[in-house]
Protein backbone atom coordinates (compact mmCIF):
# COMPACT_ATOMS: atom_id res chain seq x y z
CA UNK A 1 0.00 0.00 0.00
CA UNK A 2 1.56 3.17 -0.58
CA UNK A 3 2.39 5.66 1.88
CA UNK A 4 -0.04 8.61 2.68
CA UNK A 5 1.30 11.66 1.52
CA UNK A 6 1.87 13.88 4.53
CA UNK A 7 -0.34 17.24 4.87
CA UNK A 8 2.24 20.20 4.48
CA UNK A 9 1.93 24.08 2.91
CA UNK A 10 3.55 26.33 0.41
CA UNK A 11 5.86 28.76 2.98
CA UNK A 12 9.19 30.45 2.52
CA UNK A 13 12.25 28.47 3.64
CA UNK A 14 14.47 30.77 5.53
CA UNK A 15 18.65 30.19 5.41
CA UNK A 16 18.82 29.86 9.03
CA UNK A 17 16.11 26.56 8.83
CA UNK A 18 13.19 27.86 9.66
CA UNK A 19 9.62 27.97 7.40
CA UNK A 20 7.51 31.18 7.08
CA UNK A 21 4.22 31.47 5.66
CA UNK A 22 4.86 35.58 4.68
CA UNK A 23 7.76 37.49 3.55
CA UNK A 24 7.28 40.77 5.00
CA UNK A 25 9.83 43.60 4.80
CA UNK A 26 9.38 44.68 8.53
CA UNK A 27 9.79 47.92 9.75
CA UNK A 28 10.89 48.21 13.17
CA UNK A 29 11.18 51.28 15.55
CA UNK A 30 13.22 51.11 18.34
CA UNK A 31 11.28 53.42 20.87
CA UNK A 32 8.23 54.94 20.45
CA UNK A 33 9.61 57.90 19.15
CA UNK A 34 10.27 56.56 16.03
CA UNK A 35 6.87 54.62 15.78
CA UNK A 36 5.28 57.14 13.44
CA UNK A 37 8.07 57.47 11.03
CA UNK A 38 7.94 53.52 10.69
CA UNK A 39 4.48 53.60 10.02
CA UNK A 40 4.91 55.74 7.31
CA UNK A 41 7.96 54.65 5.37
CA UNK A 42 5.92 51.12 5.51
CA UNK A 43 2.63 52.76 4.13
CA UNK A 44 4.85 54.45 1.36
CA UNK A 45 6.73 51.05 0.77
CA UNK A 46 3.42 48.85 0.16
CA UNK A 47 1.76 46.11 1.29
CA UNK A 48 3.93 43.78 2.14
CA UNK A 49 5.68 46.26 3.81
CA UNK A 50 4.50 45.73 7.90
CA UNK A 51 5.53 48.57 10.57
CA UNK A 52 5.50 47.29 14.06
CA UNK A 53 4.76 50.53 15.91
CA UNK A 54 4.55 50.25 19.89
CA UNK A 55 4.51 52.09 23.06
CA UNK A 56 7.70 50.93 24.61
CA UNK A 57 11.92 51.33 24.22
CA UNK A 58 12.76 53.81 26.62
CA UNK A 59 12.16 54.86 30.04
CA UNK A 60 11.54 51.20 30.80
CA UNK A 61 12.57 49.29 34.12
CA UNK A 62 15.19 46.04 33.95
CA UNK A 63 12.36 42.91 33.20
CA UNK A 64 10.15 45.21 31.30
CA UNK A 65 13.06 46.63 29.31
CA UNK A 66 14.22 42.91 28.33
CA UNK A 67 10.90 41.96 27.36
CA UNK A 68 10.24 44.87 25.30
CA UNK A 69 14.16 44.07 23.45
CA UNK A 70 13.04 40.56 23.47
CA UNK A 71 9.80 41.04 22.00
CA UNK A 72 11.29 42.99 19.13
CA UNK A 73 14.45 41.14 18.24
CA UNK A 74 12.10 38.11 18.05
CA UNK A 75 9.97 40.00 15.67
CA UNK A 76 13.17 40.78 14.06
CA UNK A 77 14.01 37.07 13.42
CA UNK A 78 10.88 35.82 12.50
CA UNK A 79 10.45 33.56 9.67
CA UNK A 80 7.08 35.84 8.17
CA UNK A 81 9.84 38.55 7.79
CA UNK A 82 12.53 38.83 5.17
CA UNK A 83 14.06 41.60 5.66
CA UNK A 84 14.06 44.20 8.70
CA UNK A 85 14.20 47.67 8.10
CA UNK A 86 15.16 49.14 11.90
CA UNK A 87 13.97 53.40 12.49
CA UNK A 88 15.60 54.65 15.48
CA UNK A 89 15.63 57.77 16.99
CA UNK A 90 19.24 58.12 18.47
CA UNK A 91 19.23 58.10 22.05
CA UNK A 92 16.76 55.73 23.51
CA UNK A 93 16.97 52.28 25.80
CA UNK A 94 16.59 49.70 22.57
CA UNK A 95 20.00 49.65 20.54
CA UNK A 96 19.16 49.72 16.80
CA UNK A 97 22.31 47.88 16.23
CA UNK A 98 21.85 45.04 18.71
CA UNK A 99 18.14 44.20 16.34
CA UNK A 100 19.87 44.48 13.61
CA UNK A 101 22.63 42.20 14.41
CA UNK A 102 19.70 39.60 15.15
CA UNK A 103 18.30 39.72 11.84
CA UNK A 104 21.55 39.46 10.65
CA UNK A 105 22.42 36.55 12.73
CA UNK A 106 19.22 34.95 10.87
CA UNK A 107 20.68 35.48 7.35
CA UNK A 108 18.08 38.55 6.45
CA UNK A 109 19.16 41.77 4.98
CA UNK A 110 19.00 44.32 7.51
CA UNK A 111 19.26 48.54 7.42
CA UNK A 112 18.91 51.12 9.65
CA UNK A 113 18.09 54.78 9.78
CA UNK A 114 17.65 57.29 12.48
CA UNK A 115 15.51 60.39 13.11
CA UNK A 116 18.59 62.48 14.82
CA UNK A 117 21.14 61.63 12.51
CA UNK A 118 19.24 61.47 9.30
CA UNK A 119 17.65 64.78 10.71
CA UNK A 120 14.08 64.83 10.99
CA UNK A 121 11.11 63.12 10.21
CA UNK A 122 11.16 64.28 6.64
CA UNK A 123 14.55 62.96 5.96
CA UNK A 124 14.34 59.56 7.60
CA UNK A 125 11.07 58.73 5.62
CA UNK A 126 13.22 59.68 2.47
CA UNK A 127 15.87 57.49 3.42
CA UNK A 128 13.68 54.74 5.01
CA UNK A 129 11.44 54.68 1.93
CA UNK A 130 14.19 54.65 -0.59
CA UNK A 131 16.25 51.53 1.71
CA UNK A 132 12.58 50.01 2.33
CA UNK A 133 12.10 49.91 -1.74
CA UNK A 134 15.30 48.44 -2.28
CA UNK A 135 14.96 45.81 0.66
CA UNK A 136 11.30 45.22 -0.94
CA UNK A 137 12.49 43.99 -4.10
CA UNK A 138 15.57 42.08 -2.88
CA UNK A 139 13.24 39.99 -0.90
CA UNK A 140 10.42 39.67 -3.41
CA UNK A 141 11.71 37.10 -5.75
CA UNK A 142 12.11 34.48 -3.28
CA UNK A 143 9.82 31.58 -4.19
CA UNK A 144 6.86 29.53 -1.99
CA UNK A 145 8.15 25.98 -1.46
CA UNK A 146 6.48 22.58 -0.31
CA UNK A 147 7.34 22.74 3.27
CA UNK A 148 6.02 19.89 5.98
CA UNK A 149 3.12 20.36 8.39
CA UNK A 150 5.76 19.64 10.99
CA UNK A 151 7.39 23.12 10.31
CA UNK A 152 4.32 24.69 11.34
CA UNK A 153 4.12 26.06 14.33
CA UNK A 154 0.28 27.18 15.24
CA UNK A 155 -0.58 30.13 17.95
CA UNK A 156 -4.22 28.93 19.79
CA UNK A 157 -6.01 32.09 20.67
CA UNK A 158 -9.45 32.86 21.87
CA UNK A 159 -11.20 36.54 22.42
CA UNK A 160 -14.82 37.77 22.71
CA UNK A 161 -16.19 34.47 23.94
CA UNK A 162 -19.44 33.22 24.63
CA UNK A 163 -21.22 30.00 25.34
CA UNK A 164 -20.59 28.54 21.75
CA UNK A 165 -16.56 29.17 22.13
CA UNK A 166 -16.57 26.05 25.12
CA UNK A 167 -19.25 24.07 22.81
CA UNK A 168 -18.02 24.50 19.19
CA UNK A 169 -15.06 26.82 18.30
CA UNK A 170 -13.01 25.79 20.79
CA UNK A 171 -13.08 22.08 20.76
CA UNK A 172 -13.12 21.78 16.70
CA UNK A 173 -9.67 23.92 17.22
CA UNK A 174 -8.82 21.23 19.69
CA UNK A 175 -9.47 18.57 17.08
CA UNK A 176 -6.95 20.78 14.81
CA UNK A 177 -3.91 20.73 17.48
CA UNK A 178 -4.35 17.13 18.39
CA UNK A 179 -4.02 16.17 14.74
CA UNK A 180 -1.46 18.78 14.14
CA UNK A 181 0.78 17.33 16.86
CA UNK A 182 0.34 14.09 16.08
CA UNK A 183 1.76 14.74 13.11
CA UNK A 184 4.43 16.68 14.81
CA UNK A 185 3.63 20.54 14.29
CA UNK A 186 3.83 22.36 17.36
CA UNK A 187 1.42 24.46 18.93
CA UNK A 188 1.34 27.23 21.72
CA UNK A 189 -1.57 28.19 24.20
CA UNK A 190 -1.17 31.50 26.39
CA UNK A 191 -3.42 33.71 28.58
CA UNK A 192 -2.63 32.16 31.80
CA UNK A 193 -5.36 34.04 33.65
CA UNK A 194 -7.83 31.53 31.26
CA UNK A 195 -6.16 28.58 32.12
CA UNK A 196 -7.08 29.04 35.66
CA UNK A 197 -9.62 26.72 36.72
CA UNK A 198 -8.47 23.96 33.74
CA UNK A 199 -5.20 23.45 34.81
CA UNK A 200 -5.71 20.41 36.64
CA UNK A 201 -6.39 19.00 32.80
CA UNK A 202 -3.53 19.92 31.35
CA UNK A 203 -0.76 19.40 33.86
CA UNK A 204 -2.18 15.52 33.48
CA UNK A 205 -0.91 15.50 30.26
CA UNK A 206 2.53 17.26 31.17
CA UNK A 207 5.59 14.86 29.37
CA UNK A 208 7.55 15.82 32.54
CA UNK A 209 6.93 16.49 35.89
CA UNK A 210 9.04 19.79 36.01
CA UNK A 211 6.82 21.11 33.60
CA UNK A 212 3.32 20.26 35.16
CA UNK A 213 5.08 22.35 38.36
CA UNK A 214 6.03 24.89 35.83
CA UNK A 215 2.65 25.42 34.56
CA UNK A 216 1.04 25.35 38.11
CA UNK A 217 3.70 27.51 39.46
CA UNK A 218 3.19 30.57 36.79
CA UNK A 219 -0.85 29.71 37.10
CA UNK A 220 -0.12 30.70 41.14
CA UNK A 221 1.75 33.70 40.36
CA UNK A 222 -1.04 35.39 38.05
CA UNK A 223 -3.35 34.17 41.06
CA UNK A 224 -1.27 35.67 43.88
CA UNK A 225 -0.69 39.02 42.40
CA UNK A 226 -4.49 39.31 41.63
CA UNK A 227 -4.78 38.99 45.34
CA UNK A 228 -1.85 41.09 46.40
CA UNK A 229 -3.87 43.98 44.68
CA UNK A 230 -6.87 43.30 47.07
CA UNK A 231 -8.71 42.92 43.75
CA UNK A 232 -11.47 40.30 42.57
CA UNK A 233 -10.60 39.13 39.30
CA UNK A 234 -14.42 38.88 38.37
CA UNK A 235 -13.92 42.69 37.37
CA UNK A 236 -12.42 41.64 34.30
CA UNK A 237 -12.90 37.60 34.17
CA UNK A 238 -14.84 37.13 32.60
CA UNK A 239 -15.60 40.05 31.26
CA UNK A 240 -18.85 41.93 30.79
CA UNK A 241 -19.62 40.82 27.30
CA UNK A 242 -18.36 36.54 28.66
CA UNK A 243 -21.09 37.47 31.43
CA UNK A 244 -24.17 38.46 28.93
CA UNK A 245 -23.09 35.22 26.91
CA UNK A 246 -23.60 32.92 29.42
CA UNK A 247 -20.51 32.67 31.33
CA UNK A 248 -20.32 32.72 34.64
CA UNK A 249 -17.06 32.65 36.33
CA UNK A 250 -13.30 32.43 35.32
CA UNK A 251 -13.04 28.57 36.31
CA UNK A 252 -15.84 27.93 33.40
CA UNK A 253 -14.64 30.10 30.61
CA UNK A 254 -10.93 28.28 31.23
CA UNK A 255 -12.08 25.05 30.79
CA UNK A 256 -13.80 25.99 27.91
CA UNK A 257 -10.84 27.97 26.29
CA UNK A 258 -8.32 25.36 26.96
CA UNK A 259 -10.76 22.90 24.67
CA UNK A 260 -8.11 25.11 21.99
CA UNK A 261 -5.28 22.78 22.67
CA UNK A 262 -6.99 19.01 22.05
CA UNK A 263 -7.75 16.42 24.28
CA UNK A 264 -4.98 14.31 23.65
CA UNK A 265 -1.54 16.75 22.56
CA UNK A 266 1.19 15.96 25.20
CA UNK A 267 2.21 19.19 27.05
CA UNK A 268 5.93 19.39 26.55
CA UNK A 269 7.08 22.85 28.09
CA UNK A 270 6.19 26.38 29.35
CA UNK A 271 7.76 29.46 28.01
CA UNK A 272 8.34 33.04 29.20
CA UNK A 273 6.53 35.95 27.29
CA UNK A 274 7.90 36.00 23.45
CA UNK A 275 10.55 33.58 24.49
CA UNK A 276 11.59 31.06 21.51
CA UNK A 277 9.47 27.58 21.14
CA UNK A 278 11.42 25.11 21.66
CA UNK A 279 9.78 22.14 21.38
CA UNK A 280 7.21 20.34 19.32
CA UNK A 281 4.04 19.48 20.46
CA UNK A 282 2.20 21.80 22.79
CA UNK A 283 3.99 24.54 24.78
CA UNK A 284 1.81 27.05 27.51
CA UNK A 285 3.39 31.00 27.12
CA UNK A 286 2.82 33.25 29.90
CA UNK A 287 0.95 35.54 28.31
CA UNK A 288 -1.73 38.08 29.97
CA UNK A 289 -5.41 37.62 28.64
CA UNK A 290 -5.23 40.70 26.64
CA UNK A 291 -5.64 39.58 23.19
CA UNK A 292 -3.76 41.74 21.48
CA UNK A 293 -0.91 41.29 24.01
CA UNK A 294 -1.34 37.40 24.01
CA UNK A 295 -0.88 37.05 20.42
CA UNK A 296 1.93 39.97 19.98
CA UNK A 297 4.12 37.41 22.31
CA UNK A 298 3.14 33.93 20.76
CA UNK A 299 3.97 35.29 17.40
CA UNK A 300 7.45 36.37 18.48
CA UNK A 301 7.82 32.73 20.45
CA UNK A 302 7.62 31.77 16.72
CA UNK A 303 3.98 31.00 15.83
CA UNK A 304 3.62 31.88 11.94
CA UNK A 305 -0.14 30.99 12.14
CA UNK A 306 -2.71 32.22 14.60
CA UNK A 307 -6.29 30.37 14.69
CA UNK A 308 -8.61 32.91 17.24
CA UNK A 309 -11.94 31.64 17.86
CA UNK A 310 -14.71 34.23 19.19
CA UNK A 311 -17.83 34.16 19.72
CA UNK A 312 -19.24 37.54 20.15
CA UNK A 313 -16.82 38.65 17.10
CA UNK A 314 -13.87 40.38 17.23
CA UNK A 315 -11.39 42.44 14.32
CA UNK A 316 -7.89 42.21 15.85
CA UNK A 317 -4.72 40.84 13.80
CA UNK A 318 -0.89 40.93 13.59
CA UNK A 319 1.25 43.05 11.63
CA UNK A 320 3.57 39.74 10.61
CA UNK A 321 1.40 36.68 11.35
CA UNK A 322 -2.15 35.82 9.27
CA UNK A 323 -5.07 35.83 11.93
CA UNK A 324 -7.90 32.77 10.95
CA UNK A 325 -11.40 33.95 12.93
CA UNK A 326 -13.30 30.96 14.19
CA UNK A 327 -16.72 31.36 15.47
CA UNK A 328 -19.63 29.25 16.61
CA UNK A 329 -22.00 31.63 16.78
CA UNK A 330 -24.44 31.69 13.18
CA UNK A 331 -25.60 35.49 14.59
CA UNK A 332 -21.44 36.71 14.63
CA UNK A 333 -20.87 34.81 11.68
CA UNK A 334 -23.40 37.04 9.74
CA UNK A 335 -23.33 40.03 11.69
CA UNK A 336 -19.53 40.34 11.69
CA UNK A 337 -19.51 38.52 8.57
CA UNK A 338 -16.25 41.06 7.26
CA UNK A 339 -14.22 39.67 10.26
CA UNK A 340 -14.70 35.79 10.33
CA UNK A 341 -12.95 33.20 8.23
CA UNK A 342 -14.40 30.13 9.06
CA UNK A 343 -18.28 29.60 10.70
CA UNK A 344 -18.52 26.80 12.99
CA UNK A 345 -22.24 27.61 13.94
CA UNK A 346 -23.13 24.06 12.07
CA UNK A 347 -21.98 22.35 15.50
CA UNK A 348 -24.58 24.03 17.68
CA UNK A 349 -27.81 23.56 15.11
CA UNK A 350 -26.73 20.13 14.67
CA UNK A 351 -26.33 20.52 10.76
CA UNK A 352 -22.04 20.03 10.95
CA UNK A 353 -20.10 17.01 13.33
CA UNK A 354 -17.25 18.71 14.86
CA UNK A 355 -15.07 16.25 13.36
CA UNK A 356 -16.32 18.13 9.90
CA UNK A 357 -15.92 21.60 11.35
CA UNK A 358 -12.32 20.17 12.26
CA UNK A 359 -11.74 19.27 8.69
CA UNK A 360 -12.27 22.19 7.36
CA UNK A 361 -10.37 24.43 10.02
CA UNK A 362 -7.24 22.10 9.27
CA UNK A 363 -7.56 23.02 5.16
CA UNK A 364 -8.10 26.61 5.86
CA UNK A 365 -4.84 26.57 7.93
CA UNK A 366 -2.93 24.99 5.24
CA UNK A 367 -4.33 27.27 2.81
CA UNK A 368 -3.94 30.29 4.98
CA UNK A 369 -0.26 29.31 5.58
CA UNK A 370 0.25 29.02 1.90
CA UNK A 371 -0.66 32.70 1.31
CA UNK A 372 -4.20 33.11 1.04
CA UNK A 373 -5.17 36.45 2.82
CA UNK A 374 -6.94 36.28 6.08
CA UNK A 375 -9.81 38.91 7.11
CA UNK A 376 -7.29 40.40 9.53
CA UNK A 377 -4.85 40.88 6.51
CA UNK A 378 -7.70 42.07 3.88
CA UNK A 379 -8.92 44.45 6.29
CA UNK A 380 -5.34 46.14 7.55
CA UNK A 381 -5.68 44.37 11.58
CA UNK A 382 -2.06 45.21 12.20
CA UNK A 383 -2.39 45.37 15.91
CA UNK A 384 0.83 44.86 18.27
CA UNK A 385 1.40 45.22 22.00
CA UNK A 386 4.47 44.20 24.16
CA UNK A 387 3.09 43.32 27.96
CA UNK A 388 4.28 45.46 30.26
CA UNK A 389 4.42 44.61 34.28
CA UNK A 390 6.18 47.61 35.95
CA UNK A 391 5.58 51.58 36.07
CA UNK A 392 7.45 53.47 33.36
CA UNK A 393 10.59 55.61 34.65
CA UNK B 1 -31.90 20.11 17.42
CA UNK B 2 -31.79 19.92 21.37
CA UNK B 3 -33.14 22.53 23.49
CA UNK B 4 -30.37 22.14 26.65
CA UNK B 5 -26.75 20.47 26.23
CA UNK B 6 -25.52 18.37 28.97
CA UNK B 7 -21.81 18.01 28.77
CA UNK B 8 -20.23 15.73 30.89
CA UNK B 9 -22.52 13.27 33.13
CA UNK B 10 -21.28 14.59 35.95
CA UNK B 11 -22.17 18.03 35.61
CA UNK B 12 -25.35 19.78 37.62
CA UNK B 13 -26.05 22.54 34.94
CA UNK B 14 -26.84 22.41 31.36
CA UNK B 15 -26.46 25.04 28.47
CA UNK B 16 -29.46 25.99 26.69
CA UNK B 17 -29.11 26.16 22.79
CA UNK B 18 -32.54 28.32 22.62
CA UNK B 19 -34.26 30.69 25.10
CA UNK B 20 -35.96 28.68 27.73
CA UNK B 21 -39.23 29.88 29.45
CA UNK B 22 -40.09 29.23 32.46
CA UNK B 23 -43.03 25.97 32.82
CA UNK B 24 -40.38 24.28 29.93
CA UNK B 25 -39.86 20.61 30.40
CA UNK B 26 -36.95 19.40 29.71
CA UNK B 27 -36.25 15.43 29.19
CA UNK B 28 -33.30 14.21 30.05
CA UNK B 29 -31.63 10.77 30.53
CA UNK B 30 -34.28 9.57 32.46
CA UNK B 31 -35.22 12.58 34.95
CA UNK B 32 -37.40 15.44 34.36
CA UNK B 33 -36.58 18.91 35.33
CA UNK B 34 -39.31 22.09 34.79
CA UNK B 35 -37.28 25.26 34.15
CA UNK B 36 -38.83 27.76 36.74
CA UNK B 37 -36.98 30.94 35.44
CA UNK B 38 -36.26 32.63 32.44
CA UNK B 39 -33.11 31.52 30.53
CA UNK B 40 -31.21 33.40 27.41
CA UNK B 41 -29.72 30.87 24.58
CA UNK B 42 -26.22 30.18 26.19
CA UNK B 43 -26.94 30.63 29.90
CA UNK B 44 -27.00 27.43 32.37
CA UNK B 45 -29.90 25.85 34.06
CA UNK B 46 -29.69 23.81 36.91
CA UNK B 47 -30.66 20.09 36.39
CA UNK B 48 -29.98 18.65 40.09
CA UNK B 49 -30.38 20.45 43.68
CA UNK B 50 -27.60 22.31 44.25
CA UNK B 51 -26.81 23.41 48.16
CA UNK B 52 -25.14 26.77 48.92
CA UNK B 53 -21.60 26.60 49.25
CA UNK B 54 -21.27 22.90 46.71
CA UNK B 55 -19.40 22.81 43.53
CA UNK B 56 -21.43 23.56 40.79
CA UNK B 57 -20.18 21.84 37.58
CA UNK B 58 -19.81 22.19 33.99
CA UNK B 59 -17.27 19.96 31.51
CA UNK B 60 -17.10 17.30 34.37
CA UNK B 61 -15.48 20.22 36.78
CA UNK B 62 -15.91 22.76 39.26
CA UNK B 63 -16.75 26.41 38.00
CA UNK B 64 -17.19 27.53 41.27
CA UNK B 65 -19.37 27.33 44.32
CA UNK B 66 -23.05 28.21 44.61
CA UNK B 67 -23.83 31.37 46.59
CA UNK B 68 -27.27 30.42 47.95
CA UNK B 69 -29.48 27.06 47.25
CA UNK B 70 -30.12 26.65 43.54
CA UNK B 71 -33.35 24.82 42.79
CA UNK B 72 -33.55 22.06 39.48
CA UNK B 73 -34.66 24.17 36.80
CA UNK B 74 -33.28 27.74 38.03
CA UNK B 75 -31.34 29.81 36.17
CA UNK B 76 -27.84 29.52 37.69
CA UNK B 77 -25.25 32.54 36.85
CA UNK B 78 -23.45 35.33 38.64
CA UNK B 79 -26.38 35.66 41.55
CA UNK B 80 -26.06 32.87 42.30
CA UNK B 81 -22.84 30.90 41.57
CA UNK B 82 -19.18 32.46 42.90
CA UNK B 83 -15.72 31.87 41.41
CA UNK B 84 -12.94 30.28 43.84
CA UNK B 85 -9.96 31.63 41.56
CA UNK B 86 -8.22 34.97 41.86
CA UNK B 87 -10.25 36.82 44.85
CA UNK B 88 -8.13 39.19 45.84
CA UNK B 89 -11.29 40.37 47.86
CA UNK B 90 -11.11 37.44 49.74
CA UNK B 91 -8.62 36.56 52.37
CA UNK B 92 -6.77 33.66 51.90
CA UNK B 93 -3.25 32.03 50.12
CA UNK B 94 -3.21 31.85 46.35
CA UNK B 95 -4.34 28.32 45.03
CA UNK B 96 -6.65 27.64 48.39
CA UNK B 97 -10.25 26.79 47.10
CA UNK B 98 -12.57 29.33 49.02
CA UNK B 99 -16.08 29.16 48.93
CA UNK B 100 -18.22 32.14 48.59
CA UNK B 101 -19.87 34.37 51.65
CA UNK B 102 -23.21 33.53 52.31
CA UNK B 103 -25.75 36.33 50.86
Amino acid sequence: MPERVRPGFLGYKRPDGRVGTRNHLLVVPTVICASVVAERIAAAVGPACAALPHLAGCGQLGPDMRVTHDTLAAYCAHPNVGAVLVVALGCEQVMANVLADVARQHRKPVAIVAIQSEGGTVRTIEAGTRIGLELSATISTQEREWCDIADLVLSLKCGGSDYTSGLASNPALGRVTDRLVAAGGSAVLGEIAEIMGAEHLLAARATRPATAAQLIQVITRVETETRALGLDIRGTQPSPGNIRGGLTTIEEKSLGATHKGGEHAPLEDVVAYAAPIRRKGLTVMDTPGLDVEAVTGMVGGGAQVVVFTTGLGTPTGNPIAPVIKVTGNARTAQHLADNIDVDVSGIMDDSETLASAADRLFLEILAVASGRPTATETLGHREFAIHRRNPTI
Amino acid sequence: MKSVLVISARDNVATALVPLDAGTRLDLDGTTVVVCDVIPTGHKVAIASIRAGEAVIKYGSPIGAASADIAPGAHVHIHNVASNRGRGDLSGSAGESRLAEPT
